[in-house]
């Protein structure tokens, strides 16, 4: 019987994952294997033609390279700055709980609510930053629309949207450490600096493991920002991959070169769900 | 989040107000161009005259009372689906020991790498097949068997004596009237964590929803804001900042009103 009943319970939600998530993963990978359908020439099996294109598209390996750079320049600032704010916020500050709100709140906001918001930072004369910089006689800059400056403006916004959700993680992990460290570093007269290197850090470091890896898979999802600040120009100098998916996808109308780049963001995917697997291993050894 | 730690020593305290200060800017100033005419939004007096009348005219440029209804159908059908199907499946993994279990939350926790948005291309050639394109059904149906939400209950049944449930059963309870009476009510703040967690993600989502509508009808908020905040759509900042403070309002005031909670229950939903 309780096999029956166990089955019967998780149909229903098992008749959707499959319907919603592992039938359109098998699907995708079939379809990078065929040519996109049109009215006059139906979609054929091409083998890996599509990944050949794929390796030959000079525009595939720039989102792969922004997405590269947009983990490498967003992750770790927005890790130091959540720390940071988690040893802040853990003190007995005056007003805490309203710090941390201010730290946390952005975290609530929908992205194309704040990107909108901070679109008007960049905009050109008479944007904030540009006033800014009008004060101090700094030229105006056209910040989104240089390929030099548009990612890196993207990645501002992020890491100032991000870094308070990663710091309840580290308060967290804070609040879980017994206060006879402190105590003790206290007595032997450990300088603030030398128990925060030499005892805290070195404690929080599953925490920083993990917020790593949740950071890295969180940062090929984050497109939304794309749509409001820049539409992944100019030539695609702030693009990341799933953006570029969606263009492909929904503007060039290229379903199977999509299905090919969205098994490309897949493997990427499942990649860090092994490297996030191992690290979980880990912690368990630690213990 | 107790009263631990030491008292802050005064240059840190400094320091970690005007980070807050900073970091809550971009909001402050989307609501002081909202609330002021046009000709102060890059220009900051105290003696400006305040005003509603960027709200007003958001308000008629934009069907704002659609998009809202459409967002709270739109999360209120996900989350009442997604309490049924993850109470179910949660249920079924926590204390039944079926055949094939293990495996089926193998497969279950993949959900959790693959999200619905990743599969973009895919889903909307099964939502055109299944006639669902431009549907609030369709915006939903993705996410409503949550990975997430399976497993976090899963735990929670986990952790419900069993004597209670054999006690219910001689009192001569169903295995779903065990579910309800028993699991359920023990479970109370895992769905209350989880039902903040699955609110504020469904009604700040953005890229499926834009992908499957194309019509006032079914488009929510944020999808509505995009179109509302589009430079080419020619709206003047104070505009589409009051636009932006009235979509998010409704979150912001619930985050407002219970901090402690919203952060919880995201620090729940991140550690899974």
């Amino acid at each position: 019987m309780k096999h029956v009943y166990g089955w019967l319970l998780l149909t229903p939600a098992a008749i959707l994952l499959v319907g919603f998530t592992h039938y359109p993963a098998a699907a995708t990978l079939f379809d990078s294997l065929f040519s996109t359908g049109t009215v006059v020439r139906p979609s054929r099996f091409v083998g890996l033609d599509n990944y050949a294109a794929l390796t030959d598209d000079p525009i595939f390996w720039q989102v792969l390279g922004n997405n590269f750079w947009f983990a490498l320049g967003t992750i770790p600032t927005s890790i130091a700055l959540a720390l940071l704010m988690a040893l802040w916020v853990n003190d007995r500050l005056p007003a805490r709980a309203l710090v941390r709100m201010a730290y946390f709140t952005p975290t609530v906001l929908p992205m194309i609510a704040v990107a909108n918001i901070w679109l008007f930072f960049y905009t050109p004369q008479i944007g904030l930053l540009d006033q800014i910089g009008a004060f101090f006689t700094v030229p105006s800059r056209n910040w989104l629309g240089d390929p030099d400056t548009a990612l890196a403006c993207t990645m501002a916004m992020v890491i100032w949207k991000e870094a308070g959700f990663f710091m309840i993680f580290y308060l967290a992990a804070l609040q879980s450490l017994p206060p006879e460290l402190e105590e003790a570093a206290k007595l032997e007269g450990a300088s603030r600096w030398y128990f925060f290197r030499r005892v805290t850090f070195p404690l929080l470091m599953p925490t920083t493991l993990f917020v790593m890896v949740n950071a890295t898979i969180n940062s090929f999802k984050l497109v939304d920002h794309l749509f409001i600040l820049t539409k992944g120009g100019p030539d695609n100098a702030s693009s990341l991959l799933l953006y570029y998916i969606y263009q492909v996808a929904f503007s060039f109308f290229d379903t199977a070169y999509a299905s090919t780049l969205t098994v490309v963001l897949l493997v990427l995917l499942a990649g860090l769900a092994v490297a996030q697997f191992q690290l979980v291993e880990k912690r368990v050894h630690y213990r | 989040m107790s009263a631990a730690g030491r008292r802050a020593p005064l240059l840190e305290t400094a320091a970690a107000w005007l980070l807050a200060l900073l970091w809550l800017s971009p909001l402050l100033y989307a609501f002081w161009a909202a609330f002021h005419p046009a000709e102060y939004a890059t220009r900051f007096d105290l003696l400006a005259p305040l005003s509603v009348g960027n709200f007003a005219k958001a308000w008629t440029y934009a069907p704002f009372a659609r998009h809202f209804v459409n967002t709270v159908m739109l999360v209120t059908m996900i989350l009442s689906a997604q309490l049924v199907l993850c109470t179910l499946a949660g249920y079924a993994f926590a204390r039944f020991d079926f055949a094939g279990r293990d495996i089926a939350f193998g497969f279950v926790l993949v959900q959790l790498l693959i999200m619905p948005e990743v599969l973009i291309v895919e889903n909307y050639r099964i939502m055109s097949r299944l006639g669902l394109v431009d549907t609030i059904l369709g915006i939903g149906l993705p996410y409503m068997a949550s990975a997430f939400g399976i497993f976090l209950l899963r735990q929670t049944f986990k952790t419900v004596p069993r004597e209670l449930e054999d006690a219910a059963r001689v009192e001569g309870c169903s295995f779903l009237g065990v579910l309800w009476r028993v699991y359920v009510p023990l479970a109370r703040p895992t769905y209350l964590a989880y039902g903040l967690v699955s609110v504020s993600y469904h009604w700040n989502n953005f890229l499926w929803p834009l992908i499957i509508t194309n019509t006032v009808e079914t488009r929510p908020l944020t999808v509505g804001l995009a179109i509302f905040g589009a430079p080419e759509s020619g709206v003047d900042w104070g505009v589409i900042s009051a636009g932006t403070i009235m979509a998010v309002a409704p979150l912001l005031v619930a985050f407002l009103l219970f901090q402690r909670q919203f952060m919880q229950s995201f620090m729940q939903a991140g550690i899974k």
